[in-house]
């Protein structure tokens, strides 16, 4: 129980898969100019990493019990896209208040590298079901925290500050996440993962 | 006869990749892989050879088969031929150099997702004949190599004081430990983006 919580709080705080990892940049980069379009990306994140590395997870098993762990990339990924498919479908029927919330991210999640590196690094680290329940959801949540401080910066940075003109827009934002990793890192030894 | 390889439609397109469509400086595409392997320059090669050889047989086979794949499930079809080849160079780097496949995990995997394969088939393969298509994967996939390398190239000098694990540096030389990890690939990344925006004049007009 203890290691699950461990592995929650490091991988949202020293082992944040944004600010450590390097991973899912893209559309970090491309949807933090307001925080709220963060916020509704970062949930819709949270959710689809959660459900897709619980799904992930036995059929790994599968393919680990008949030993054809080579075609785990090929399986995950097509795995992860008809998943973000099928959700999209769910919600838009059963949960229509929730698809208007998040609807026009959840075609972007599938090429969002976090979701497919969920699920190879649980492969990698050998965790056990709950354990990869803890981590794919820390991970999501460290993802979430990440975009939502970097549009807040950038939403501020875009009101008030002259940046120069070769910096402006994609180098700044470079720069910005720099000083965060720099500050997340400050949290090494805090949890191991 | 040497004039003419000029203003030909494969240099044009050679051209752009390399340099006025640069995934990695101008398009901000792949960064992801971009920052997380260029500690060393070994992996940095590595990977960007593994990339350009991913997104020319991607390309090559999207655009021949380009009349057949129906506009509604492209992007499923997209997926599974680019994850059968970053297969290929997965089990390639695990049999031939195992020390960099170790040291690279799974980023290898994640080529899958790299903005830039699945955006040269969207944007050029799907719409163009299979030698233009080759041309263009190269001259993107030799694009994101070079930043790889020049970003790479400083950081291990920085964080390491070596180049392609050569000593380059004297005795007195104190490692930059923060350079190798995550910060470091920001930073570079972030100068270098400056640096090539300068040099171009291409900016950026923020809203």
């Amino acid at each position: 129980m203890n290691e699950t919580i461990e592995i929650f709080i490091a991988s949202i705080l020293n082992h944040n898969i944004a600010l450590t990892y390097i991973l899912g940049m893209c559309p970090l980069i491309a949807i933090s100019t307001n925080v709220k379009n963060a916020k509704g990306m970062g949930l819709a994140v949270i959710f689809v990493v959660t459900i897709t590395a619980i799904i992930n997870y036995p059929i790994y098993m599968l393919l680990k019990s008949t030993g054809t762990t080579q075609l785990n990339l090929l399986v995950f990924i097509i795995t992860i896209a008809a998943t973000v498919q099928f959700l999209e479908m769910f919600l838009e029927k059963f949960i229509p208040r929730l698809y208007n919330a998040f609807g026009i991210y959840l075609p972007l999640i599938t090429v969002n590298c976090v979701v497919l590196a969920v699920s190879l690094f649980f492969v990698n680290r050998e965790y056990s079901f709950v354990e990869t329940v803890s981590f794919s959801f820390g991970s999501a949540v460290g993802w979430f925290v990440a975009i939502v401080l970097l549009a807040a910066i950038r939403e501020k940075m875009a009101k008030q500050s002259n940046v120069p003109r070769g910096l402006a827009g994609k180098g700044i934002t470079f720069i910005i996440l720099g000083i965060l990793s720099l500050a997340f890192i400050g949290f090494t030894g805090l949890a191991s993962i | 006869m040497k004039r003419k390889i000029f203003y030909t439609k494969p240099y044009n397109i050679f051209k752009q990749g390399l340099a006025a469509d640069n995934p990695i400086a101008i398009a901000v595409l792949g960064i992801c892989s971009a920052l997380a392997v260029t500690n060393k320059v070994e992996n940095a090669i590595a990977m960007g050879l593994g990339v350009t050889f991913v997104i020319i047989a991607s390309s090559l086979t999207v655009s021949a088969i380009r009349k057949f794949i129906p506009a509604k499930v492209r992007m499923v079809t997209y997926m599974v031929i680019i994850s059968t080849y970053v297969i290929v160079v997965q089990m390639f780097l695990e049999a031939y150099f195992p020390a960099i496949a170790s040291q690279l995990g799974a980023y290898v995997g994640l080529i899958i997702t790299n903005c830039i394969v699945m955006g040269r088939s969207e944007a050029f393969a799907i719409k163009n004949p299979v030698k233009y298509s080759i041309v263009d994967g190269l001259a993107n996939g030799l694009g994101y190599t070079y930043v790889l390398i020049a970003v790479s190239v400083v950081r291990e000098l920085l964080a390491f004081g070596t180049i392609l694990n050569i000593q380059v540096v004297g005795d007195n030389w104190v490692n930059w430990v923060s350079m190798a990890m995550a910060p470091g690939g920001f930073f570079v990344l972030g100068l270098f983006i400056w640096l090539i925006r300068e040099l171009t004049k291409n900016f950026e007009v923020t809203a």
